[in-house]
């Protein structure tokens, strides 16, 4: 996963992602829509990247919305909420 | 509606102290909003500390969670409350500063319990796991290579540290006195099957077993030594014993509050030691016990992520002059991530009296096991089983009779099994 350090690396500002796991059922449409931040472990252990770069934010929208369970949730500073 | 120029204050800058002022933001409270926080950082998420940030997939740093609260709060980070005079309508600071508040959301949440010996709790090499401080040094300390993890207690945190050191290739001990992992909160019979999952990926299991004391040279930690005289020689030892709630700085304030919380009533106020509400401050979060209607009123404080979240949103409606239609009545919910075994949970189980396996059967690695007592569901746990968990989760909701009548779902040629959960 790519993810950058901490924000205060001067870079433009990243996304923030967090995912509520008790509402994810493995579904894995967001490891389709954006591969390199979303992955399943095992049966059903969702791996992803809480800071993704901004340059990145086409496939986590894509992800966000592809979640049939609505569990993804994104804040963008370079574009608001 | 709150009069805009009224102040309000959130102590605390967790996941409920987050969802609380977004909340108020959203149901129109427009006066001055300050979110006060011990640590020096804007609200993080905490689950992916004892999985990604241990394992060094991300730093400590990149858990920010996201928000959508604008420039129209303050924050004071870094800046612990240490006393609340509800006279005045004050929070204090240890350096004496003030700061005034008409509304007020308590929500500062808990931190690790330490090992009981200070002394040897300070010994180099020896880590508890709450906050994004803690996660970064133990990162730094299993990326050095230790000879073996010492981890004591076999609850949530210590089962997903264990098996995150065999994930990394460390050798792993894990001490717990009870007879199973997680045996408090899911009984033997199910704490039996995460025992075995353990084990069976290398941890060394010592159930029945407690660490007396903790032996350091030179101020390092160098070794473990058991009740029963056994040595377990360890470069880290995380101590893994719970959490205790943040309340001291309530105390003196009039308040009902000890270490399992502050008392609110079923609305969300806050009580005070004559058991009256104090309509000016609410409670959210781990720090909050409340009546939970789902199980006759008993008062709960729960450490659920989903719960700070959902309860904090309830908190800053109410703050803001929102009438809730009803009691905070959200049925506790959980999950965990033991290597790549997924554990979820819906209901409570304390008190349960029997377990029924209604889907898979421990042995395969993946099942639903439902908690009765008294002939009603109270919870379901789900391990590799997500899919079926909101099904079950409704029959806990319902309060539907156990055991669950017909056979299990993918094995209809048979009953389900019933069990003693084995809870001490």
């Amino acid at each position: 996963m790519s993810v950058p350090a901490d924000a205060s690396s001067g870079s433009p500002p990243g996304l923030r992602v967090s995912v509520d796991l008790n509402l994810c059922q493995a579904y894995a449409q967001c490891c389709y829509a954006a591969p390199r931040h979303f992955r399943i472990e095992g049966h059903e252990a969702l791996i992803y990247d809480p800071a993704p770069a901004a340059q990145d934010r086409a496939e986590i929208e894509r992800a966000r919305v592809a979640c049939p369970v609505q569990a993804i949730r994104v804040e963008d500073p370079g574009r608001g909420t | 509606m709150a009069p805009s120029s009224d102040r309000a204050v959130v102590v605390g800058a967790g996941l409920a102290a987050l969802r609380g002022a977004e909340a108020m933001r959203e149901a129109g409270f427009s006066g001055p909003l300050t979110i006060v926080g011990a640590e020096p950082y804007r609200p993080y998420d905490r689950p992916p500390l004892s999985k990604h940030v241990l394992a060094g997939e991300i730093p400590a740093g990149a858990t920010t969670l996201p928000s959508n609260l604008g420039a129209d709060v303050e924050w004071q980070l870094g800046s612990p409350i240490a006393r609340l005079d509800r006279t005045s309508r004050t929070l204090h600071r240890a350096d004496g500063s003030t700061l005034p508040y008409d509304r007020l959301l308590i929500a500062t949440g808990t931190r690790a319990r330490p090992w009981p010996n200070p002394h040897e709790g300070r010994l180099s090499g020896v880590f508890t796991l709450r906050g994004r401080d803690d996660a970064a040094a133990l990162r730094a300390a299993l990326a050095a290579g230790p000879r073996r993890v010492l981890v004591i207690g076999a609850g949530f945190i210590g089962c997903e540290v264990a098996s995150l050191c065999r994930q990394l290739g460390l050798p792993a001990t894990l001490v717990e006195p009870g007879p199973t992992p997680l045996g408090r909160v899911l009984g033997s019979a199910v704490g039996a099957f995460i025992g075995a999952m353990l084990t069976g990926r290398g941890v060394d299991l010592r159930s029945g077993s407690e660490v007396e004391w903790l032996e350091g040279e030179g101020g390092r930690f160098v070794r473990a030594h058991l009740t029963d005289g056994t040595r377990i020689d360890a470069d880290v030892a995380v101590i893994a014993l719970g959490a205790v709630r943040n309340t001291e700085w309530l105390d003196g304030s009039g308040l009902s509050a000890d270490p399992g919380g502050v008392d609110c009533d079923a609305t969300g106020f806050v009580l005070d030691t004559e058991g009256q509400p104090d309509p000016c401050i609410a409670a959210a979060g781990d720090v909050a016990r409340f009546p939970h209607p789902l199980y006759g009123g008993r008062r709960v404080a729960l450490e659920h992520w989903s719960h700070a979240a959902m309860q904090g949103i309830h908190a800053g409606q109410l703050l803001a002059g929102a009438k809730p239609e009803s009691p905070y009545a959200a049925l506790p919910t959980f999950w965990s991530t033991q290597g790549d075994v997924v554990v979820k949970s819906a209901g409570l189980t304390e008190g349960a009296d029997a377990v029924a396996f209604t889907q898979g059967e421990p042995g395969s690695g993946r099942f639903i096991a439902v908690y009765g007592r008294a002939g009603r569901c109270i919870a379901a746990v789900s391990v590799d089983s997500a899919r079926w968990l909101p099904a079950h989760a409704e029959m806990v909701a319902a309060g539907a009779p156990f055991p669950p009548q017909g056979t299990a779902a993918d094995r209809p040629s048979k009953g389900i099994m019933v069990l003693a959960p084995g809870f001490p």
